[in-house]
């Protein structure tokens, strides 16, 4: 009996992957062909891009059967595919270097951010929402909304403006704009392109503390509208959850408040949160692109802007491509935890 | 039966809500005692009889008033104890069966883990002997395969399991009184009586006290020793339970009149004439003692 339970279960996640599988192969594909479609809608010239205004028209009708720009565009399309899956997103021209190798240097630095700005959303923003449901309509309540209601409604590059004139014109507490002083750059090897950790591993404390420094004001105010998306949920999920009757059950047995809140109730907001969390670090990991913009730091965000600003479509299409796949990977994972986590979902 | 030393004493309990319209009174000048017996409270819906339940182990929400002269469970005053001393009197001293087993339970934690806490909470014991105890408690309530029941979770379980689950979760510390309310009306008929077994003979075994709030006047009257019979929050009367088709209360004769019954004529049913003056009288007189 439970052997055959165990079968049909693994018959059961089986069946799932499988069709998984399928439903992120359609996603990719679509992914695909809309960055394909953009290539080919956006009014610039792929081959003027490469050999200049000033080219002959020998050479432009060279590079333009070189980049296969005769061939029928469903063929031109496979062929797109094809170099895709082989991991080479072209070529881009302001860099000269593969896409690809573009990308893997400048994302470490959106991770670090990210990963940053999602412990702020998860340490503070959770605890915040928990606090908020359980003393509803509370001075701390009202508190927390405000925070909210701010996080939802002001713009980004504003309040990182507004944060460097006070903290690095005005007051001198942080430094200015950029990953690290000017003084320290190329001096640690990048080994995981992570500065921080980079810094620990060559042991150059001066070095990583001004890394660390520099990280603050982008981390904080990343990490502020993670924060702040992260206590709403939080405290919706918590209201609802409070209301359940086995929270009463847990109160007959005489389990105390706090393990109560803690433990039975956020036990249940996990699953729900797992996704919002996801959701909130992916969308970090896509690359802030005005937060990297208003701190010159050098991640996705940044390299994407400046390949827009300067017409580099491969780039641009490349990047896309790389953050669309790094958000199927989030939402699978955060699948994969759900289907942990929830019993009901096995 | 052993009745012998009371076990709670309720005098003149009353509860009321803030609404927008006014203090709205869910519980008024409630008075009962009980020993270590079975007593049943009956009324309609809203007649007061699961806030009164939950006024005792004082798991009412922050917003409620509860006024009371005293709530005495052996000989100690509920109403002066601290939260932290409430605690220790909730699921070890006074326990509480719900409705419903699909959600009284948590539904991420597996059911043996929640029988444990309810042990673990009030006994510092190593794990092994706490689930030991657990596993023990699971036959106590006729599982027959209790290590397998052991690491479901409440979605995988019928009602009338959940419900044997619920009543070892909260048997398990061994209080002296349960208060069980409405513990099998989500349940399938068949198994309601199959779980009244259950609760009646632990109950009886360990010589505990037992509430048994429910709505259905006959099933109170074949559990319970005594029945206390509620309407619009107060108490209209307190029978004993081989009395009930003597009485003589218009609010319980009316209850009983609208039972359908198997053998009795087949003409319409009568319907509750409800009387408003009831609501003024004053039976909780009656209601103290045997």
């Amino acid at each position: 009996m439970l052997q055959l339970f165990t079968i049909r279960r693994v018959k059961k996640a089986t069946h799932q992957t499988v069709r998984l599988l399928i439903m992120v192969a359609i996603t990719f594909f679509g992914l695909l062909f809309i960055t394909f479609l953009i290539g080919r809608v956006v009014p610039i010239d792929p081959v003027l891009a490469v050999v200049g205004d000033k080219a002959s028209p020998e050479v432009y009708q060279q590079a333009r059967l070189a980049m296969g720009l005769d061939l029928p565009v469903w063929r031109q399309f496979f062929i797109y595919m094809g170099s895709v899956l082989h991991g080479d997103l072209g070529t881009s021209v302001l860099t000269a270097k593969p896409v690809l190798q573009d990308i893997l240097r400048v994302f470490p630095a959106t991770l670090e951010l990210a990963v940053i700005a999602t412990c702020i959303g998860i340490f503070v923003g959770i605890p915040l929402g928990v606090f908020s449901a359980v003393k509803r309509g509370s001075f701390l309540d009202h508190i927390t909304r405000v925070i909210g209601l701010l996080g939802y409604s002001l713009p980004i590059f504003w309040l990182g403006l507004l944060a460097l004139i006070v903290f690095y014109a005005k007051l001198d507490l942080l430094p200015g704009p950029g990953r690290i002083d000017v003084f320290y750059e190329d001096i640690v090897d990048p080994v995981t392109g992570i500065m921080l950790i980079d810094c620990i591993i060559a042991r150059e404390w001066d070095i990583f503390w001004n890394a660390l420094a520099h990280i603050i004001m982008p981390a904080t105010l990343l990490g502020y509208y993670s924060m702040a998306y992260l206590s709403r949920m939080t405290r919706s999920f918590m209201i609802e959850q409070l209301r359940q009757e086995y929270i009463l059950t847990a109160r007959v047995k005489g389990v105390a408040e706090w393990r109560v809140i803690w433990g039975h109730a956020l036990g249940n907001c996990a699953i729900p949160l797992i996704t919002v969390v996801a959701l909130s670090f992916g969308t970090l990991l896509e690359g802030s692109v005005l937060t990297e913009t208003v701190f010159a730091w050098p991640g996705l965000g940044l390299y994407l802007t400046k390949s827009l600003l300067n017409a580099d479509m491969n780039s641009v299409l490349g990047s896309t491509i790389v953050v669309g796949t790094i958000f199927l990977g989030v939402n699978l994972f955060s699948d994969f935890l759900y289907k942990v986590l929830d019993p009901r979902a096995r | 039966m052993n009745d012998s030393g009371h076990l709670l004493d309720v005098k003149d309990l009353t509860v009321s809500f803030p609404s927008p319209r006014g203090e709205v009174c869910a519980v008024k000048n409630v008075s009962f005692s009980l020993g270590h017996e079975k007593i049943g409270i009956v009324g309609e819906s809203g007649s007061g009889k699961s806030v009164t339940g939950r006024a005792i182990l004082r798991l009412l929400p922050p917003y409620a008033h509860i006024h009371a002269t005293a709530i005495t469970f052996q000989e100690k005053d509920l109403l002066s104890f601290s939260e932290q001393e409430m605690r220790r009197i909730r699921g070890r001293q006074i326990s509480m069966v719900m409705q419903d087993p699909k959600y009284s339970l948590n539904p991420v934690r597996t059911v043996g883990e929640q029988i444990r806490e309810a042990y673990t909470i009030h006994r510092k014991v190593p794990r092994r002997q706490a689930r030991q105890q657990t596993l023990e408690m699971l036959t106590a309530v006729r599982i027959r395969n209790p290590e397998q029941v052991y690491r479901l979770y409440p979605h995988e379980v019928s009602g009338g399991m959940g419900q044997r689950i619920m009543i070892a979760m909260m048997l398990i510390p061994e209080p002296s009184l349960l208060i069980a309310d409405e513990p099998t009306s989500a349940l399938d008929v068949t198994v309601q009586l199959q779980v009244l077994a259950i609760l009646d003979d632990l109950v009886t075994q360990r010589g505990m006290g037992l509430i048994f709030i429910s709505h259905d006047l006959e099933l109170v009257a074949s559990f319970c020793d005594r029945i206390i019979i509620m309407y619009g929050g107060r108490i209209m009367e307190v029978v004993d339970a081989a009395n009930l088709h003597q009485s003589t209360h218009p609010y319980t004769r009316g209850l009983l009149n609208c039972l359908p019954r198997i053998d009795g004529d087949k003409g319409k049913l009568s319907t509750l004439q409800r009387d408003a003056s009831w609501l003024d009288a004053d039976f909780s007189a009656t209601a103290g003692g045997k």
